[in-house]
């Protein structure tokens, strides 16, 4: 069946609107089991803000209440949330008495920065490794380091790193995030665990893939190894491991918990680590909406480019 | 997971590899370590003496010792406890919530059941870590709390492993055969799905356990774990962290020990594995 334009432009209007709504209801799914987790746990915000040695009087805490809305019923409360929610507003901090907003976007960079750089080492020596690895001693090898990646505690990983090449070799230095130099360590320790991950499903891929018809047609055109792989089964490969990045964008916030504590960063991390051990409920919210957002964002991209990297999904989409 | 697994499937028919009767053997002696620390070690892993403090690896301390004196590897081998029972107790926890809401969910409704696979897909798209710390976020620190977190953040691959395996079995003939025969419904759960549903779980715990190890030595790490004189090892890690330029022994050796049991976990569990499903 052929489809018209007309046809193709609604079908992908469509697509867009039930993947907005997909992420919609991600973030308003987050929010809610959030908002009413953190209100069943026991304790008083009113301790939080002042801490529990304060000598203030009932009545100024019943003040306190009222201005912070924690005398409203709950459903009033959650509504009110949501609405604010919906304006891009995350409530106060307990601790800090700012905008959570302001302070998640505060650290933004810092976390981008580090994961975004720990994604670039991690794709650069895993494909170098598809590509490299080919005899069965280099691939004995290459799974037996992949299992001391995965299996060894990142931020274990980090400390050593840091004895090594910050405190005897003093290349690095031991802790802070300012300039480049201090970044370098962070990425590298974040990079390991995640290039064992995609290399293992890489290597997994290429091997199913080698499989397939059309790599015995490109053999027969003449391509030789290293143009068959970037061509052929790298791109098949590839759309494996593409639907591996939620849980990757996943171990890395969870990896910069770990890591930022490690190196002494500021970041996201750091911000969400402190709200949980002082209790910080709504920036503890906020780290929790934030990072539903960015999952359902993340796996809505996967999704277009899994169509964009086989072929063969633009074909069942063309005839369904 | 290809067919039903009976008993039999894990026989020991094949040999095994070297590296896992290597793996099997560090099984053991850990296992050791968790029974009688004292078979490894006298000296009492909190026993502090202020003029033994941060000496470096010898005879006398395998390991080195402390800031306050306390020898690390008595710690690291009394550590093997808190970190084995958190990891076991976990995985266990996750195996027997994922095998109930997985077999009750195979079982029931599709309405129901569908409104469940949903709920378990999604949970399944965060690393268990960040599930953890979640979890830890609303209950609060605490040893207990990192047993209930692990276990949380690990129940939803067991219970798609548990739902699906009930789906394979309960169409089997001798489930038919069963329920010509009047035997009833909650009998038929215990005596076949249940039974053939643990053996696919088991194996996966196996591997889990592994997984809850590395997250709780994490999670301790921060701080939301057991409290500091414990000689967890997550705790005797973030003890020795401001220590690195002077005893990086402090930090460097319970790390190994994490890897080389993790490691062993995994190569065990993968030759279960292999086992079951060929």
């Amino acid at each position: 069946m052929t489809l018209t334009p007309q046809h193709r432009g609604r079908r992908a209007a469509i697509a867009v609107v039930r993947a907005l709504g997909g992420v919609i209801i991600a973030v308003w799914g987050a929010a809610t089991v959030g908002f009413f987790a953190l209100k069943a746990i026991p304790g008083d915000p009113v301790d939080v803000m002042l801490g529990v040695h304060a000598q203030v009087s009932e009545s100024v805490k019943d003040q306190i209440r009222e201005d912070w809305g924690l005398t409203e019923p709950l459903v009033v409360q959650y509504l009110s949330y949501l609405a604010r929610l919906v304006r891009g507003d995350l409530g106060t901090s307990y601790q800090l008495r700012e905008p959570v907003a302001s302070v998640l976007t505060a650290q933004l960079p810092a976390t981008l920065s580090l994961a975004g750089l720990a994604i670039l080492i991690a794709l650069v020596l895993s494909l170098t490794g598809a590509l490299v690895i080919r005899r069965p001693w280099a691939r004995s090898l290459a799974s037996a380091a992949e299992l001391v990646l995965v299996s060894s505690p990142t931020f274990w990983v980090g400390l050593m790193l840091i004895t090594v090449f910050s405190f005897n070799l003093g290349w690095f230095p031991v802790a802070g995030s300012g300039d480049f130099r201090a970044l370098v360590l962070p990425a590298v320790t974040l990079a390991l665990p995640l290039t064992g991950i995609i290399s293992q499903v890489l290597r997994q891929g290429l091997d199913a893939a080698s499989g397939q018809p059309f790599v015995l047609t490109a053999r027969a055109r003449g391509l030789d190894h290293t143009q068959l792989i970037t061509r052929h089964t790298l791109r098949h490969a590839a759309a494996d491991s593409v639907t591996l990045t939620g849980y990757l964008v996943g171990s890395l916030v969870g990896g910069a918990v770990l890591i930022e504590t490690v190196f002494g960063r500021a970041g996201i991390g750091r911000v969400a680590l402190r709200a949980i051990i002082d209790r910080d409920l709504p920036v503890v919210l906020g780290v929790i909406v934030l990072g539903a957002l960015t999952f359902a964002v993340i796996n809505l991209l996967v999704d277009l480019a899994y169509t964009r990297l086989d072929p063969r999904q633009r074909l069942i989409e063309g005839t369904a | 997971m290809s067919t039903v697994l009976s008993r039999r499937a894990i026989s020991l028919r094949r040999p095994a590899a070297p590296g896992v009767i290597l793996a099997a053997l560090v099984l053991a002696v850990l296992a050791l370590a968790v029974v009688a620390p004292g078979l490894f070690t006298p000296i009492d892993p909190l026993a502090a003496s202020a003029s033994g403090s941060l000496q470096p690896p010898s005879s006398a301390h395998l390991f080195g010792t402390d800031q306050s004196g306390r020898d690390v590897f008595a710690r690291v081998v009394y550590g093997a406890r808190y970190s084995l029972a958190v990891g076991v107790g976990a995985s266990a926890i996750a195996l027997l919530a994922g095998l109930i809401i997985g077999v009750l969910s195979g079982l029931a409704h599709p309405a129901v059941d569908s409104v469940v696979n949903r709920a378990v897909t999604i949970a399944m798209s965060f690393p268990e870590f960040l599930l953890a710390l979640v979890v830890i976020a609303i209950v609060g620190p605490g040893q207990l709390s990192l047993v209930v977190a692990l276990s949380i953040a690990a129940a939803p691959a067991y219970a798609r492993v548990a739902r699906s395996q009930t789906f394979v079995v309960k169409r089997a003939g001798y489930v038919t055969s069963a329920r010509s025969l009047g035997v009833s419904a909650p009998l038929i759960v215990l005596r076949h799905i249940v039974p053939n549903t643990l053996g696919p779980l088991a194996v996966m715990a196996t591997i889990g356990v592994g997984t809850a190890i590395v997250s709780a030595a994490g999670l301790s790490f921060l701080g939301l774990g057991p409290a500091a004189p414990a000689p967890e090892w997550g705790v005797i890690l973030s003890e020795g962290r401001n220590l690195l330029d002077r005893a990086p022994w402090i930090t460097l050796f319970p790390g190994l020990v994490i890897t080389v049991t993790v490691v062993s976990i995994s190569v065990v569990g993968r030759y279960l594995q292999s086992r079951s499903t060929r």
